[in-house]
């Protein structure tokens, strides 16, 4: 199985220039490969750098140092030094991210929230709609909320939405962060299914679940974060 | 936002600006900026009052000389051209067709006293359509997807409200597809609500048409919904740039820092 995500030494620092140029050491030599078809697990305590590690990868945090190796369209990229047009390349066809709280944007109907990635890259409406609504169904939104935005909903609810926006596309890579942690056992459920699903279609995962059943199921590794703590 | 839109799949620049500075004697408002536009990108230009970023916005749409520097484009024919180089009819052209602007106030951007149709069929005239029915459906028909009554397709825009105005003012630089919009804070001067309702009908538009746009604005949230890539401009300069998101959520530079601590969370 090709490798999908290289990570090589990277690191992040923050540097608060409003409280005197604090310096905040996140995270320093994270390397981990993932594989097609793999799930790798980041796990820590709060505060040790998992979700900035999500975020490096996607291309939200920049990264200070080191090598985010992505494949993309056949051929790996760095998204720690890629230009902002191929970052956004790469978000298009080949991570998805699911975060641990809705974005919501006023107005747009929770149909339209899950169908939107698909329609970015090229499916039509009805098609990318009908998939939305399968998927909506599956995580038990109830379809007479479809067509009200999400902003209104409860916390599991808006998670629920979330996943499904993330699930849509097929790309080859998918950052999940907490994707269960508001959810019920039996959203639990469907979303470990999920996960399988994309599993075996040879999706990249990397992941950060707190509830130690859901990662005995879905990881295929554990990567321990505090091994990458940067704190002098 | 994570999702961006179909932005930036053409390889070829539309615009790119290069070591663009205006002085006014000694006072600098704008120093050696340059970056480059891909069609269906847009790019916010953030800053508070003064930063120069509505002096950059005048040179970039070619209603400002530089001092230094310049600006080209790739006009329709595929060939990228100095702009400070076109003749009278191709700046015609591209103030007519190819560019739109979107002024903060509507009242710069329409004709108050004529009517809503009119507004918009204007600029169809100017290109050259001469069919009256045609036309009418033409705004007719911009009208609906800017939700406004086309009811009122006869009413003066003095008649409308601040919110309809903007819209007016969008479709009527919308109907003549240009593939490059410039926008002067769009949203400024709007009720929240309003803006809300404009700011989404402003990403739906830009993103099924493939617009590229170039917006000028003091407020972050309209960065983050509208825009692909983010500019900070302080004292005249460009002191950050990068995705939205990123320099949104992570921040290098103080005074972006400053900026973004700024926001009061909803």
């Amino acid at each position: 199985m090709s490798v999908m995500i290289e990570m090589t030494g990277a690191e992040k620092t923050f540097t608060m220039h409003l409280q005197g140029g604090v310096r905040l050491p996140v995270v320093r030599g994270v390397t981990f490969q993932v594989k097609a078809g793999e799930c790798l697990v980041l796990s820590g305590p709060s505060g040790a750098g998992k979700s900035s590690i999500l975020k490096m990868i996607f291309g939200n945090y920049r990264c200070d140092g080191g090598r985010i190796g992505i494949r993309h369209e056949g051929a790996m990229i760095d998204i720690a030094n890629a230009e902002p047009r191929d970052i956004l390349s790469v978000r298009r066809a080949t991570i998805g991210y699911v975060s641990q709280f809705l974005r919501a944007i006023p107005r747009v109907p929770t149909i339209d929230v899950v169908a939107e990635p698909l329609i970015a890259t090229g499916t039509s409406r009805a098609d990318a709609r009908q998939q939305a609504g399968h998927l909506l169904r599956r995580l038990n939104i109830p379809e007479r909320l479809w067509a009200l935005p999400p902003s209104t909903f409860s916390g599991g609810e808006q998670q629920r939405v979330n996943i499904a926006r993330g699930f849509i596309s097929d790309h080859p890579v998918l950052l999940l962060d907490e994707p269960t942690a508001s959810l019920d056992a039996a959203n639990r459920e469907v979303v470990v299914d999920l996960i399988d699903e994309k599993k075996n279609a040879g999706v990249a995962i990397v992941a950060i679940v707190h509830d130690d059943e859901i990662r005995r199921w879905i990881a295929d590794h554990v990567v321990d974060v505090t091994v990458f703590a940067a704190a002098a | 936002m994570a999702e961006m839109q179909r932005a930036a799949q053409c390889d070829e620049t539309l615009l790119v600006a290069e070591g663009l500075s205006k002085s006014y004697g000694r006072l600098a408002a704008c120093r050696d900026v340059s970056f480059t536009l891909y069609p269906g990108e847009v790019l916010a230009i953030v800053g508070e009052s003064d930063s120069g970023k509505t002096t950059l916005l005048q040179m970039l749409s070619a209603q400002l000389a530089p001092t230094a520097g310049r600006v080209s484009y790739r006009m329709r024919d595929g060939v990228l051209r100095d702009l400070s180089s076109l003749g009278e009819a191709e700046r015609r052209f591209l103030f007519r067709t190819d560019w739109g602007y979107v002024h903060q106030d509507p009242a710069q951007g329409l004709r108050m006293a004529v009517s809503a149709g009119a507004n918009v069929g204007e600029r169809l005239m100017a290109v050259g359509w001469s069919h009256y029915g045609r036309i009418r459906d033409a705004a007719s028909s911009w009208l609906e997807r800017v939700e406004i009554d086309t009811a009122r397709i006869d009413d003066a825009p003095r008649t409308y409200s601040g919110g309809m105005r903007q819209r007016l003012q969008i479709a009527r630089n919308l109907v003549t597809e240009p593939r490059l919009v410039f926008m002067d804070e769009p949203t400024g001067g709007l009720d929240v609500s309003v803006q809300a309702r404009l700011l989404d009908l402003m990403r739906n538009l830009v993103s099924e048409l493939g617009l590229a746009a170039i917006v000028v604005t003091h407020d972050l949230a309209v960065a983050r919904l509208l825009s692909h890539r983010v500019m900070v401009m302080k004292g005249g300069q460009v002191i950050e740039t990068g995705l939205t998101d990123q320099v949104l959520d992570d921040p290098h530079e103080p005074y972006t820092q400053l900026l973004v601590s700024s926001i009061l969370p909803p």
